[in-house]
């Protein structure tokens, strides 16, 4: 097993035992293959410097690199934004590991050295970014690398496996040549993705957002720290924007855009679907603090004479998400709020039970004008895990949950 | 209609105007919030230039050279401008923190030395520090080997449990007592046109104490730390490229505040200590006598009590900045959301530059006053190596983007750097070749 700073300063000398050059660089051709020492750069002074490809490489060790070929066999070097740079683009930067879920910075790599042929052939296994690493860093070209080793055996690794690392790369051209995908990023929990880009600059931000599919997009976004949410959104075109915020709850999203400049508010609604559009401007007129700008408005709700089984089957057809479903509201004959059934009671009904037997108690509405903090006192008071929202004729029209009354109290600690 | 009826009208309509008023304020109200919420950074900095080795330098400056250092205050307000606003420019283009930066850019190797010299260099600060501590409590007659630890564990305490911001605000407040110099500057009757002379033409002398005092005047003024420090609070606040005018302007806030705070102090000591032929401050009483023009008797109180808020709030401020920035530079976890287990480096360095910082303020002996005035000499040494890198950062186009330096910018840098290597250059040279003919520098290079 080698490290990356044992072969780069590396001397390398070709077949005929001819000094060639120092190993200036390391390339990875991941369209090729994602973990493969693909190219090496040797710089030779006031020369270009030269390319050594992988199977023209006969023996690496610490220090010292042996080609299989000749020196006249050897290419010209020539920048290639195809390439990923070992020491340029992974040394010292900082990426995210998708396993332990945070930014860390690049201290060193593991390489491999695999036979191949009778070539030697090296693959990145792992990258170092515990005091190891940074020992080495320190001490490279001035103790020599078996006295490294020693002193760096007695020190704690930190290692996080290749695959698991994440590249971070703001242009987005750059990541397509790169073949650099987001997949695991998407897979992380939206909560921890929205705190690794808390640590990152705005353009690697961007870059990921950019990268991510609209529905992740949107999840992470909405656990963004308001000012990011605002900085992050506005650095989108406005079609790319619409696209992510219908996929978020209107609540969310009038949440999110009454933050924006009021041109870019509008150019958003405008490339949004229109009905979606509609919900958020609803919700858009209702000031923050108060029990409008809390609700959300998407809710579940059925006459007072369902029975369970018709709700239960309702609910199956309309495909809705399982968030919404914490109570079921429902209307009288005249299309007014006549109560909730929370999930647990209709859990338990039989299937021919009416839902106005299910109702819970205490039966509590708010208008929208009603401040936040009269909204807090009755979820406290009652201890409620969602309070519906009523116009002026009684009709519901949005649901306040427990976790929205959570994050605003939180707000306000903070 | 009834008394009731009428009240509810009057209040129903006072409740509407006040939701209008809102309403149509909400815009202003917003931008108002903006600019507050990402000022700040540039005037703490400022605010924090004034800590015990800044007070204690600008007090001797005035003392022992009356009004003749008056004349660098406007290149080093220039000077200060312009690296502040360079590293606020770096912290909102690029989102990364200044040992952020060297490290992506110039590797390990370089950042560790970086950081292995801002440790020595802000140790050598907070030493100050607590010798400012220790000084400010002797006038209260209360020994240095109480107060020391004390402040130590208070300081240590505030920062690790405490709820950092609502301190901060205290400590900002308490500022206003830099004012006092103000007051007492202009109840002393200086020598106003002697000090205008000597603030726009320069006198130089070329004796190992004069500019071995330049040298401390600029390190303290334009204390290295403190560029680490801004950027990352300005990178702290997300404050985005849209925002950068806001940035910009608490940097010209900061530097001209702090600089005419300066100015004070100097003519207030020029008038006070000077005049009366206290040219050399050895502790702390002596320098409040520049305050008995404003307080009298009280003087040494007030100047104590100046003198401690200053050493206790930069004691706060100045250990936690290091080890952030030495945690990042060289990739260990660092934060105080983070518990010991978890961010061990962190939390060793913070308590160690405490312990260490306050220890040696406890050895029998230590001079206070010259511990104070060689620290920021050593800021000042250490100043153009910061400045360098941060001119090698910020003129790069593939991190700037359009926003590297103007050539203006880059000539006052540069110029600044030169200036105070040379100066760092003929110090040595002197101090090795003229080992003083006046007992006052022999007195600075030697412990008692």
């Amino acid at each position: 097993m080698l490290h990356a700073t044992e072969v780069l300063g590396a001397n390398t000398v070709d077949s005929l035992g001819n000094f060639v050059g120092r190993v200036k660089e390391m390339f990875v051709e991941p369209a090729d293959q994602p973990n493969r020492v693909a190219r090496l750069m040797l710089s030779r002074g006031q020369y270009r410097p030269l390319l050594a490809r992988h199977d023209q490489i006969a023996f690496v060790g610490p220090g010292k690199v042996r080609l299989s070929t000749e020196e006249s066999e050897l290419e010209l070097y020539k920048p290639n934004e195809a390439w990923l740079g070992v020491g340029k683009d992974l040394l010292d930067q900082q990426i995210i590991d998708t396993d332990g879920r945070k930014v860390v910075r690049v201290n060193d790599i593991d390489l491999d050295d695999v036979q191949t042929n009778g070539n030697m052939e090296l693959r990145i296994t792992q990258v170092d970014v515990g005091l190891p690493g940074a020992v080495r860093r320190l001490l490279q070209g001035v103790v020599p690398p078996m006295g490294i080793r020693r002193i760096q055996e007695k020190l704690p690794p930190r290692k996080i496996r290749w695959e698991f690392v994440n590249l971070i790369e703001s242009d987005p051209l750059r990541r397509v040549k790169l073949r650099l995908t987001s997949e695991r990023l998407a897979a992380l929990h939206p909560a921890d993705l929205a705190e690794i880009m808390e640590e990152l600059s705005p353009e690697e931000r961007q870059g990921i957002v950019a990268s991510l599919p609209e529905e992740a997009a949107a999840e992470t976004i909405a656990e963004l720290d308001e000012r990011l949410q605002t900085q992050v959104v506005e650095g989108l075109d406005a079609e790319h924007a619409a696209g992510i915020i219908e996929e978020m709850s209107p609540d969310a999203a009038a949440d999110l855009m009454s933050h924006l400049e009021p041109e870019k508010t509008q150019e958003v609604l405008e490339e949004m679907d229109h009905r979606e559009a509609e919900d958020v401007r609803e919700l858009l007129r209702f000031e923050a603090n108060s029990a409008g700008g809390l609700m959300n408005t998407e809710v579940v709700v059925v006459g007072e004479d369902a029975t369970r089984g018709e709700v239960v089957d309702y609910i199956r057809f309309h495909e809705l998400a399982a968030d919404q479903l914490d109570n079921v509201v429902l209307l009288n004959k005249d299309a007014a709020f006549a109560g909730t059934v929370p999930l647990g009671r209709l859990l338990l009904a039989d299937s021919e039970q009416r839902m106005l037997e299910l109702i819970a108690d205490p039966l509590l509405s708010v208008t929208p004008d009603m401040s936040d903090k009269d909204v807090f006192e009755l979820f406290d008071k009652y201890n409620l895990r969602s309070l519906t929202v009523v116009n002026k004729d009684k009709h519901p029209i949005g649901t306040i949950t427990v976790d929205d009354v959570v994050s605003k109290l939180q707000e306000k600690l903070a | 209609m009834n008394a009731s009826n009428a009240n509810s009208g009057a209040w129903a309509t006072w409740s509407a105007r006040g939701k209008d008023f809102l309403r149509r304020t909400r815009v202003t109200r917003r931008r108002l919030a903006v600019l507050l919420a990402v000022i700040g950074p540039g005037l703490i900095t400022s605010n924090v230039d004034n800590d015990a080795g800044g007070i204690t330098t600008y007090t001797q400056a005035g003392a022992q050279f009356g009004y003749t250092m008056l004349w660098s205050l406007v290149p080093m307000t220039i000077a200060l401008y312009v690296s502040g606003e360079m590293c606020a420019r770096m912290g909102v283009v690029t989102g990364k923190g200044l040992s952020d930066l060297i490290r992506e850019e110039f590797g390990f190797r370089s950042t560790f030395f970086v950081m292995l010299a801002a440790l020595a260099v802000d140790l050598g600060n907070t030493v100050a520090e607590f010798a400012g501590v220790a000084a400010s409590m002797q006038i209260f007659g209360v020994s240095k080997y109480i107060s020391v630890p004390l402040a130590a564990i208070a300081v240590w305490l505030l920062v690790v449990r405490g709820s950092y911001s609502q301190v901060e605000k205290i400590f900002l407040v308490a500022c206003g007592f830099y004012l006092t110099y103000v007051v007492s500057a202009i109840l002393a009757k200086p020598d106003w046109l002697v000090a205008a002379k000597e603030t726009v033409a320069p006198t130089f002398h070329f004796t190992t104490e004069y500019l071995l005092m330049l040298t401390a005047l600029v390190g303290t003024t334009i204390a290295p730390w403190q560029f680490f420090y801004m950027q990352a609070g300005f990178v702290e606040k997300h404050v985005g490229a849209k925002q950068y005018k806001h940035a910009r302007l608490d940097v010209i806030l900061g530097s001209i505040s702090c600089m005419v705070i300066v100015f004070f102090i100097i003519v207030c000591c020029a008038a006070t200590l000077n005049k009366n032929g206290l040219t050399n401050i050895t502790d702390a009483a002596q320098a409040a006598a520049a305050l008995t023009p404003l307080a009298g008797k009280w003087a040494s109180y007030l100047f104590a009590f100046g003198l401690l808020n200053a050493s206790l709030f930069a004691a706060s401020i100045l250990p936690l900045s290091t080890a952030h920035v030495i945690c990042e530079g060289l990739g260990f976890e660092a934060g105080l959301d983070r518990k010991v287990k978890e961010a061990p480096a962190f939390y060793s360095l913070y308590t160690g530059l405490i312990v260490v910082g306050g220890g040696i303020i406890l050895l029998p002996r230590a001079p206070l006053f010259k511990i104070l005035i060689l620290s920021q000499v050593a800021n000042g040494v250490w100043l153009p190596v910061v400045l360098i890198f941060i001119l090698l950062l910020i003129n790069r186009r593939d991190l700037m983007g359009d926003h590297t330096n103007s050539w203006g910018f880059n000539l006052v840098a540069w110029a600044t750097s030169v200036i105070m290597i040379i100066l760092t250059v003929v110090l040595v040279y002197t101090a090795i070749v003229q080992p003083s003919g006046s007992e006052l520098t022999g007195s600075w290079l030697h412990w008692p």
